[in-house]
């Protein structure tokens, strides 16, 4: 019971924490159809702007300008690079923002070192918030479910409830037929692919401090991402919603429960042991491949419903 | 025609590069060159720069003592971007210029193809022969199954360091808990730690082996959930990078009474990553720390590591590096001849005391060397022994237990093939 309460809230933060990388993502890859390589090196620029902004001002102005900045950056991306190899086709798009990620990973490190930044969590929240069997919940988390939740609404009340919202919701699955209607597509394209940078900044700034700021955290936190996203479904925030607190909780549990296979085919009766074929496969125990989960649910998606858990289309 | 007067001018530059290249040995005749190849680009090249600098200071010390034989040592970087194909190609340059040694510290998988490919380049060249000087791949089978006469490590192996974190846990430690990357060295640092605890410590009790993918956790609260829940005193890894500070970071968050021994969490960027909260709960095995001089009284080393300080803003933390100049040093006086097996020979076997002044020794049975290990505890400047810090965090390494090299001696099933002089 102890474990399982507090690996829930564990597994809480950490989907809250895929979710504001991956809402971003998702709507950038649901409207322009290009999976952006790029998106989780401008969640490592958040970090790093907060750290350097954070220096000066402190935490708290840090928050707001940081993702400001990231979401300047992303509207310049898409203005003048994106749009530009736009009439070239996907790929060429693909292959622009990976090199966006590699030459954003380079200036990092040429910028701020290629060893981590000291980015600390700001000392107003640095208390344990309560404490469940023992193990202290740090307010820190607390406040980073906080900020997600904020997020999700204001993302979710935006894109249901208001004008440029509608607009951007048609130009995501018909964006020949808004753009005829006398909408300007490319400006809404701006403004998500800026709103887009903007959230994966944010998550940058209170993911940066909680984990490690250092220039290999893109690499380490893109697939995972792709992961949520493909597995959420285009053009669904709901379907990315979902798909990161399950993964989140997936990972979170799989290491909490100590079983392989073998144990699963025990219960039938089937005792596998050194001498069974396949053994060592059978027998490697969930939390040693737990975060290699979520990239097998995402193989098995793909071969299931190509579409996602709650998409609308299939590209 | 544009394209081809590129071309032509291309390749005329290429050639007169290469001419170039080939002048250079006769022209710099007078230094003993030292090829050191590691990553110095790419997302590792933080190790191999830091270590470039240490080395480059160790060198320039050696050689304001006059070098060898009344020449001076030069030390030339090749990138090998974490690639053994690339520690082959440095290995071919090195061996095209008559180097006598070739050095490498990143990697047992690279040195694994260094010792293999200096092997057979040694017998089919019995007169350009190269010296391998390992400064840091601590697989064990490097000095067992796979050891070579043209090898020599100048760093415990996994099965002595091991060895050195399980004699440091302290008497009133009885739980433990394992975690280590699922990969030929974390699986190696938990066989050899398991051994020790068996061996040494059979009072103690491993509540928790856990091993996880490498690089891919971006969460590890729920593991700390597990290790609270095993109810461990320590938490034993070899994990390094963000495999390592992540980890240390949830358990601190969590606020749980828990102890740290790690491998690599004096590392280039683990004490950054770490902070404060790890002050007074993270432990390290380590070669070297400029807080152990102080601690020794021995003036002349922490003189020589704060001039260090002095010129790169950083700490100096390989003592051994200047080990292995020394030993070089040495070995050529003492063979009286840059030859690479009279050096090798005269290098086997070969004790002396390091800049702390503690004994070294270079086992002549499988080249590995025996020298002084610490642990050092996390903690902020100015408490306990701390009197440098690491990275201007404001917290360093205090060396509360040291290792003699008599020690962390164990057995080798090394069978040294030496070759006819």
């Amino acid at each position: 019971m102890e474990v399982f309460v507090v690996s829930l809230l564990n597994g809480l933060v950490y989907g809250m924490l895929l979710f504001m990388l991956a809402s971003g993502l998702t709507l950038i890859f649901s409207m322009m159809g290009v999976l952006n390589l790029a998106h989780a090196s401008t969640y490592m620029l958040g970090a790093y702007f907060a750290y350097t902004i954070s220096l000066y001002v402190g935490f708290w102005p840090a928050l707001i300008l940081a993702p400001l900045l990231c979401g300047l950056l992303g509207a310049g991306i898409e203005m003048y690079g994106l749009r530009k190899v736009h009439r070239y086709g996907h790929i060429p798009e693909l292959l622009f923002t990976f090199g966006l990620a590699l030459i954003i990973e380079k200036v990092v490190q040429m910028t701020w070192g290629l060893i981590p930044v000291p980015y600390r969590i700001p000392d107003a929240l640095d208390f344990p918030l309560f404490t469940i069997y023992g193990t202290q919940f740090p307010a820190y988390r607390a406040f980073m479910l906080l900020i997600s939740a904020l997020m999700f609404l204001t993302i979710w009340l935006g894109l249901t409830r208001t004008r440029i919202g509608l607009v951007i919701q048609a130009a995501l699955t018909h964006p020949d037929m808004a753009g005829a209607l006398g909408h300007n597509v490319p400006r809404v394209f701006t403004t998500v692919f800026a709103a887009g940078a903007a959230l994966a900044g944010l998550a940058g700034v209170i993911g940066g401090n909680y984990r490690v700021t250092e220039p290999g955290m893109a690499f380490s936190m893109g697939p995972i991402v792709f992961v949520v996203v493909v597995f959420g479904g285009l053009g669904s925030l709901t379907g990315c919603f979902i798909a990161s607190i399950m993964m989140g909780l997936i990972q979170t549990f799989a290491v909490v429960f100590d079983v392989s296979l073998a144990d699963l085919l025990a219960l039938f009766g089937v005792i596998v042991t050194k001498a069974t074929p396949g053994s060592e496969f059978l027998m490697v125990s969930l939390p040693r491949i737990g975060a290699l989960l979520p990239f097998i649910l995402l193989v098995l998606m793909l071969v299931l419903r190509p579409r996602g858990l709650m998409g609308t289309r299939d590209t | 025609m544009g394209m081809g007067r590129i071309l032509t001018a291309a390749v005329a530059a290429v050639g007169l590069f290469a001419g170039v290249m080939a002048a250079a040995p006769a022209v710099a005749q007078d230094t003993i060159k030292i090829a050191y190849t590691d990553p110095l680009s790419g997302p590792f090249a933080q190790t191999g720069d830091a270590n470039l600098k240490q080395m480059q200071y160790a060198i320039d010390f050696i050689n304001a003592q006059g070098g060898a034989l009344g020449r001076k040592f030069e030390l030339v970087p090749f990138d090998n971007k974490s690639q053994p194909s690339d520690a082959l190609i440095a290995l071919k340059n090195a061996t095209d210029q008559n180097m006598p040694f070739i050095m490498q510290c990143s990697g047992s998988n690279i040195a694994a193809a260094l010792i293999e490919a200096v092997n057979k380049h040694n017998d089919r060249n019995p007169d350009n022969r190269i010296i391998y000087l390992n400064c840091g791949a601590v697989a064990t089978e490097l000095t067992n199954a796979q050891c070579s006469f043209w090898h020599f490590r100048f760093d415990l192996n996994v099965a002595q360091k091991a060895e050195v974190m399980v004699k440091a846990l302290p008497k009133t430690t009885t739980k433990v808990y394992l975690l280590n990357q699922d990969y030929l060295f974390g699986q190696s640092v938990q066989r050899d730690v398991k051994a020790f605890l068996a061996n040494n410590r059979p009072d103690i009790q491993i509540v928790g082996d856990e091993l996880i993918p490498l690089g891919k956790v971006q969460d590890f609260s729920p593991y700390i959930t597990k290790i609270k829940a095993s109810g461990a005193q320590a938490l034993l890894t070899g994990n390094w990078g963000p495999d390592m500070s992540l980890l240390i970071k949830a358990g601190v968050g969590s606020g749980i009474d828990l102890t740290y021994y790690t491998f690599y969490a004096h590392l280039a960027g683990g004490p950054t990553a770490i902070g404060p909260g790890g002050a007074g709960r993270v432990y390290s095995v380590m070669q070297f720390s400029e807080n152990v001089a102080p601690k020794l009284g021995n003036k002349e080393a922490e003189a020589f590591t704060e001039e260090f300080r002095k010129k790169h803003n950083f700490e100096f933390t390989s003592g051994l590096f200047r080990t292995i100049f020394e030993f070089v040093q040495a070995s050529i006086i003492k063979a009286n001849s840059v030859q690479p097996i009279k050096i090798a020979e005269a290098m086997e076997g070969m004790a002396r005391k390091d800049l702390l002044g503690l004994d070294v020794v270079m086992r002549k049975d499988d080249h590995q060397i025996m020298s002084a290990y610490f642990v050092g505890k996390f903690d902020k400047k100015g408490t306990g022994g701390v009197k440098y810090d690491a990275e201007n965090t404001g917290l360093g390494w205090d060396p509360v237990t040291t290792i003699m090299a008599t020690d962390v001696v164990q057995p080798t099933s090394c069978k040294m093939r030496r070759p006819r002089s």
